[in-house]
C-alpha cells in the first residue's frame, strides 16, 4: 500500500537523470576531437562510482582503491597480450580478478574503522604497487606493460579518434550504473545505508554488519576492476601508475568533490576534475594541482555534501 | 525465558557485574533499578552481547547464547533499545524500521530487487510505526523527528525484530514527565507474551508499570521481588529509596 508507493518513489527515475545520460552522448557531435578525454572521464566516473558504493553507501573510507583498478587493468592487459585480444573477455576477467582480491582483503578490512581502516587500505595499495613494480617480467615494471593489441569490439576497431573507445566506456559505465542503482534501492542497499548511518545500531536490529560489508567491498572491487580493464582496452597500455597512491587519492577527491552517497557524485566530480586537469595542465602543467587543491578546500568547507549536495540543497529550498 | 548464571565482568579493578543470576519468565514486566553506576546498562550490554562477560552463562529460551554475536542474539528474539538515541539520522522512520524487518525476514542479502517488491515487510514496518503513533511521520528523516518521537522509534526498531525478550534502557530518558507516562502506556500495551525489562529512575513509573523489580547496587543484584516486597525492603530503602527520598 502506502509503504510500497514510498519505496517505489525513492527508486523512480527523475527527469534530470534522463537529461544527464542524454548529455553523455553530446561529445560524439559537439566535441568529436575530445572523445579520448571523454572516455577517460567515463572510466574515471566508473572508478568513482565503485568507490561510492563502499564510501558513500557503506561508510568504508579507502585510500587504496586503485589496487582493484590496477588489478583489473593488468589482468585485461596480460590477457590481451598473451591470449585473447577481444576486449570483453578482458573486462570480465579484470572484474573477476579484482573481485577475488576484494573478497580476500575484505575479511581484514571490515574488522576496522576510521584511521586504522584508511591506513590498512593505503598499506594494501602500496604493497600491490611495489609487487607489480618488482614483478617486471610479468608487468613490465616501471616501463609499463607494452605490446598489448586490443582486438575489435563487435567488429568495431578502436580508432584513433576514440569513437569506439568512448562508446564502449560509456556503455559499460551506464550498465554498471544500472547495477549500482539496483543495489542501492534493494534491501541490501538499505542495510548498507543503515551501517553507514549507525554501525552500532545495526547488530541490534539483527544485521550481520561484517557480512554485508564484505559483500559491498567485493562488488565495489569488481567494479573498480571493470574500470581498470576499460582503461587497458581504450589505451592499449598499462602503466604502473594504475596502482599508484595518486590514483587512489584522486578518485577519493573526485568523489568528495562531486558528492558521496548519491551515485551521480562521482560522475560530476570526474567531469569537473578531468576537464579541469585537461585545461589547467595545458596552461600550467606543473601547478595544476593548486587549482584542484583550492577547489577541494572550497567544496569541503562550504559544500560538505559535495557539489551535487549543494545543488540539491539549493533546489529544495525554494519549495 | 531469559536467564543468567554467575555472570561476572570487570573493567580493570572495577567490578561492574558480580555473580549475576537472573530468571526472567515469559510475559513479566521487570523494572531494573539502582543508583547511577550500579551496572544496569552494563547488564543489558552483557545480555545482548555488546560486552563479553569474563565468566558465566546466558541462555534464551533454554538455548545457551553466551558465545553468540549481538546480531545472532537478536535473531533469536532478544532485542534492546538504547539510553542515548542510537538511530539512523538520515534514513526515514519507515526505512529504519524496514531495515529491521527485512533483516529479520532474511531479505537483507537481496541486492537485486527493489525494496518495494517486499511489500509484506514494508507494510509491516508501516504498521509498527502506526501502532507507536509514528504513522504520520513515517516518511520524515529520523533526524527531523521530535525527540519524543525518536524515543518511540527506538522502541519501534526493537519491536521490528519481533523479540521474545525486550530490554529497554531508560526508554523515557530526557522525555518530560507528562510525555513519559504516554511512553510507558505504549510499553504497558505490548503483547503479554513479551518479556520486558526496563531501566527507569522515576519510582512512580517503576511501581506503576513493573510487575517485578530488580534492584542492583555496585554490580550485584541486591534483591528481586514484587513492587510491594521491594517497597518494604529495608536494604532497598537504605541504599536506594531512602537516599532518593531524602534528596527529594
Amino acid at each position: 500500500m502506502a509503504s510500497v508507493d514510498y519505496f517505489q518513489r525513492q527508486a523512480r527515475w527523475r527527469p534530470l537523470e534522463f537529461a544527464f545520460w542524454a548529455c553523455t552522448l553530446l561529445p560524439f557531435v559537439v566535441t568529436p576531437n575530445y572523445l579520448a578525454l571523454a572516455s577517460q572521464i567515463a572510466i574515471t566516473a566508473l572508478f568513482a562510482l565503485s568507490l561510492d558504493l563502499i564510501l558513500g553507501y557503506a561508510g568504508i573510507v579507502s585510500l587504496g582503491h586503485a589496487a582493484f583498478f590496477g588489478v583489473g587493468a593488468y589482468t585485461a592487459g596480460l590477457l590481451a597480450k598473451h591470449y585473447v585480444a577481444e576486449p570483453l573477455t578482458g573486462l570480465v576477467a579484470g572484474a573477476a580478478a579484482a573481485g577475488v582480491l576484494g573478497y580476500a582483503t575484505s575479511h581484514i578490512i571490515v574488522r576496522f574503522r576510521h584511521l586504522t581502516l584508511i591506513m590498512l587500505t593505503l598499506g594494501f595499495g602500496l604493497l600491490l604497487l611495489e609487487a607489480a613494480n618488482s614483478a617486471s617480467a610479468l608487468t613490465g615494471g616501471a616501463d609499463g606493460l607494452q605490446g598489448i593489441k586490443v582486438g575489435a569490439l563487435f567488429g568495431f576497431k578502436f580508432d584513433m579518434f576514440g569513437r569506439t573507445a568512448y562508446a564502449y566506456a560509456l556503455a559499460v559505465l551506464f550498465l554498471c550504473f544500472l547495477v549500482a542503482r539496483r543495489i542501492i534501492h534493494s534491501p541490501f542497499g538499505l542495510a548498507l545505508r543503515g551501517i553507514r548511518e549507525n554501525a552500532t545500531r545495526m547488530p541490534a536490529v539483527g544485521a550481520p554488519n561484517r557480512a554485508h560489508l564484505r559483500k559491498a567491498y567485493t562488488i565495489a572491487a569488481a567494479m573498480a576492476g571493470v574500470a581498470g580493464a576499460l582503461l587497458t582496452a581504450t589505451t592499449s597500455t598499462v602503466a604502473l601508475d594504475v596502482l599508484s597512491f595518486g590514483r587512489s587519492a584522486d578518485v577519493l577527491v573526485i568523489l568528495i568533490l562531486g558528492g558521496a552517497g548519491r551515485l551521480y557524485g562521482g560522475m560530476v566530480g570526474a567531469i569537473i576534475y578531468m576537464v579541469a586537469r585537461d585545461q589547467f595542465s595545458g596552461m600550467n602543467p606543473q601547478y595544476w594541482y593548486f587549482w584542484i587543491g583550492l577547489l577541494l578546500v572550497a567544496v569541503v568547507m562550504f559544500l560538505p555534501n559535495g557539489i551535487l549536495g549543494g545543488l540539491s540543497a539549493l533546489h529544495k529550498k525554494p519549495q | 525465558m531469559l536467564s543468567t548464571r554467575n555472570l561476572n565482568k570487570s573493567f580493570g579493578s572495577l567490578v561492574v557485574a558480580q555473580d549475576i543470576a537472573l530468571e526472567l519468565p515469559k510475559g513479566v514486566r521487570y523494572a531494573l533499578i539502582g543508583p547511577n553506576g550500579a551496572g544496569k546498562t552494563t547488564l543489558i550490554n552483557l545480555l545482548t552481547g555488546m560486552v563479553r562477560p569474563d565468566s558465566g552463562e546466558i541462555s534464551l529460551g533454554g538455548e545457551d547464547i553466551t558465545a553468540l554475536a549481538p546480531h545472532a542474539r537478536v535473531r533469536r528474539g532478544l532485542a534492546r533499545t538504547f539510553q542515548v538515541n542510537t538511530l539512523f539520522p538520515r534514513l526515514s522512520a519507515l526505512e529504519s524500521v524496514a531495515v529491521a524487518v527485512l533483516e529479520r525476514e532474511g531479505h537483507a542479502h537481496n541486492w537485486w530487487r527493489n525494496v518495494a517488491r517486499f511489500s509484506a515487510a514494508t507494510d509491516e514496518a508501516q504498521a509498527i510505526l502506526a501502532a507507536l503513533k509514528l504513522g504520520g511521520v513515517a516518511h520524515r528523516a529520523t533526524r527531523e523527528l521530535a525527540y519524543g518521537q525518536q524515543r518511540l522509534l527506538e522502541i519501534a526498531l526493537a519491536l521490528a525484530t519481533r523479540p521474545r525478550v525486550l530490554l529497554l534502557d531508560e526508554p523515557a530518558a530526557g522525555v518530560p514527565k507528562d510525555e513519559s507516562a504516554e511512553l510507558f502506556a505504549v510499553i504497558a500495551g505490548l503483547s503479554s507474551d513479551l518479556t520486558v525489562l526496563f531501566i527507569e529512575h522515576d519510582m512512580n513509573v517503576v511501581f506503576r508499570f513493573a510487575s517485578r523489580i530488580i534492584v542492583m547496587v555496585g554490580g550485584r543484584i541486591l534483591v528481586e521481588g514484587t513492587p510491594d516486597e521491594i517497597g518494604r525492603d529495608a536494604r532497598v530503602r537504605e541504599v536506594y529509596l531512602g537516599r532518593h527520598a531524602r534528596a527529594a
